[in-house]
């Protein structure tokens, strides 16, 4: 492993300032070490030779005194991004073969920021899992590997499952993320690295594919704290293309690393303590709670009583703008098609064809609650009560500035497990879930490592467009974790 | 809500997902496991809650009612899976739907 995919991003982006090295030695290191470790199955779709090119007109373009916030840095990019010209494929076969005729909003930015694309990253199919098994390109392995047990496979959580397992191999510096749920965040956690979902609003959606739309967020996920703070600068902004994306001013969210929390409130919710919480995963959280205070900051016993409908409300909600939002696959002007005897039939054999099983499970959800007869009893129900779960939330920030959970409520688990009863592998979003409904910043870093050695993440939920808050306070909880472990082989 | 095999039918059809008549109970066995699970919220009192249907708090932004791209008629047809005859004008294609 080389030296070069060791850095930071913030590192690199100083050492190269300073002439150490050149944006092409920076790729070269990097595609080498993606095509060491194909096995992990991360990138559907390489891109070695479009990442050459960029990296030579990066180095250009720093000669010519024109350095982005991010020259010279390869990255993945999830393959829900499009990104013109290269196959995008949201890991469903419906898709593939798929070659937008443009670039989405948030990998524009990044490639205007002066950014290389070493290629398009694995990922639940259509987003819509929390394990990365059920992409049609096949699954993917979590670089992190069980003591007692090394040759069991984990999973690297989902849907970002191929973002997080590159930015943990070091076959990427950091890679675009999305999160609907916590698909964010919990790989990030699975992983070992840190991610950001922004506040709903913060990143333009314009470009990516659409899951469900009033909860898709792109973010970063990254090796620090620092990186997802320099990434997200770079994809934050507002986009007239997107009528969601907010009008406001992108802080300097690197500037935001002070240091200091003195006096901070931090709530800890009790409704995050269900029974059956791990040991391990309890035990995290209260070494996270001592370290804000050790820091200055204050805990806060919060209630947000509303907490257990998450995910019930999630499960209606989400199906339903899936199940619209993917009436476009219909064989006719992209992607898959299976010829049939009518319109109907060819639509009907080609969605068949086209959807893996969880994504055929929540359109006919999806298409359920929103049928006529079910539309109060479910989806208008579930709309009002996550008007009751954001409430929650609101009433929480009164009194506190941000809130500390767990992300997730265990390690990866095995490749095998969780795997029969769709419900079950739901839950592995219960803590995520809550703060996607309600639209807020919620950032997961790693915080230490469980008795099989497997990274475990702490979760940090902010109020809606203060960011900043959120990643001062992980700045300090990632100096007090002094998290350094990294996967074998790295 | 408990669904039966007529009921799994009749969604797949307004979703347009042909299924096979053998897989049909174990997708009602899923679909209504997952439906048992969402009908939790029936004991939450949501009396006098408006739905929430986004969380941005954005009056939907206006433009003025003009063309702004356009003319992109390669681009458009380019990833169309069947039948693009540019010679022909350029048509996205379908089975015929009128005898």
């Amino acid at each position: 492993m080389s030296e070069l995919t060791k850095l930071t991003i913030a590192q690199a982006r100083d050492k190269m300032a300073k002439g150490e090295f050149t944006a092409v030695e920076l790729t070269e290191a990097h595609i080498k070490a993606m095509e060491a470790k194909r096995n992990l199955g991360a990138y559907i779709v390489e891109t070695p030779d479009l990442a050459r090119e960029q990296a030579k007109a990066s180095d250009l373009r720093r000669q010519a005194g024109q350095a982005g916030a991010l020259e010279g840095i390869p990255l993945g990019i999830k393959d829900l991004f499009c990104t013109k010209g290269v196959q995008t494929t949201a890991a469903s076969h419906i898709l593939e073969g798929f070659k937008p005729q443009y670039e989405s909003t948030v990998s524009g930015k990044l490639l205007d920021a002066g950014s290389v694309m070493l290629g398009k990253l694995n990922l639940d199919e259509f987003a819509m899992g929390s394990s990365n098994m059920t992409s049609y390109f096949g699954k993917v392995t979590n670089p992190w590997k069980s003591k007692s047990d090394a040759a069991k496979q984990l999973v690297p959580g989902g849907s970002s499952g191929g973002s997080a397992a590159a930015v943990a191999a070091r076959i990427a510096m950091g890679a675009t993320g999305t999160d609907t749920g916590g698909s964010i965040r919990q790989p990030a956690a699975f992983c070992g690295i840190t991610g950001i979902k922004p506040t709903y609003g913060r990143c333009s959606r314009w470009g990516v594919v659409a899951f469900a739309s009033s909860l898709d967020q792109p973010g970063p996920m990254a090796r620090d704290v620092r990186d997802c703070a320099i990434m997200l600068g770079a994809m934050a902004g507002h986009d007239s293309k997107d009528s969601t994306s907010a009008p406001m001013a992108v802080p300097n969210f690197e500037a935001a690393l002070t240091g200091d929390i003195r006096g901070l409130k931090v709530g800890i919710p009790k409704e995050y303590r269900p029974d059956g919480l791990s040991d391990e995963i309890q035990q995290v959280w209260e070494q996270g709670i001592e370290w804000l205070k050790a820091a200055g900051a204050t805990p806060v016993e919060i209630t947000l009583p509303h907490t257990k409908y998450a995910l019930p409300t999630y499960y209606i909600v989400a199906p339903a703008e899936a199940s619209s939002n993917l009436a476009r696959y219909d064989g006719v002007r992209f992607g898959l098609r299976v010829e049939g005897s009518s319109l109907d039939d060819m639509y009907k054999k080609t969605r068949a064809a086209g959807f893996g099983p969880e994504v055929r499970r929540r359109i006919m959800i999806g298409t359920y609650v929103l049928s006529a007869g079910y539309y109060d009893a479910y989806y208008s129900k579930a709309q009002k009560v996550r008007r009751l779960i954001a409430d929650d939330f609101k009433k929480a920030f009164e009194t506190v500035d941000v809130i500390l959970t767990p992300t997730a409520p265990s390690a990866a688990f095995g490749m095998d497990e969780n795997t029969d009863d769709p419900v079950t592998m739901w839950l592995n979003d219960v803590f995520t879930i809550p703060t996607s409904l309600a639209g807020l910043p919620g950032l997961s870093l790693p915080a230490g490592l469980n008795a099989d050695g497997l990274p475990l993440g702490l979760q940090l939920i902010g109020r809606p467009f203060d960011e900043e808050t959120v990643f001062k306070v992980a700045g300090v909880m990632e100096s007090a974790a002094g998290f350094t472990a990294t996967p074998e082989g790295v | 809500m408990s669904l039966d095999k007529a009921a799994v039918r009749a969604i797949a059809e307004l979703a347009r997902i042909e299924v096979r008549d053998e897989e049909l109970d174990h997708l009602a066995g899923e679909l209504s496991g997952i439906l048992h699970f969402v009908e939790q919220l029936a004991e939450v009192n949501t009396d006098g809650v408006q739905p929430m249907s986004s969380v941005a708090d954005l009056t939907l932004p206006m433009r003025k009612d003009v063309v702004t791209d356009g003319g992109q008629f390669a681009a458009v047809l380019a990833n169309a899976p069947d039948g693009v005859v540019e010679d022909q004008g350029g048509f996205f294609t379908v089975p015929k739907v009128v005898e």
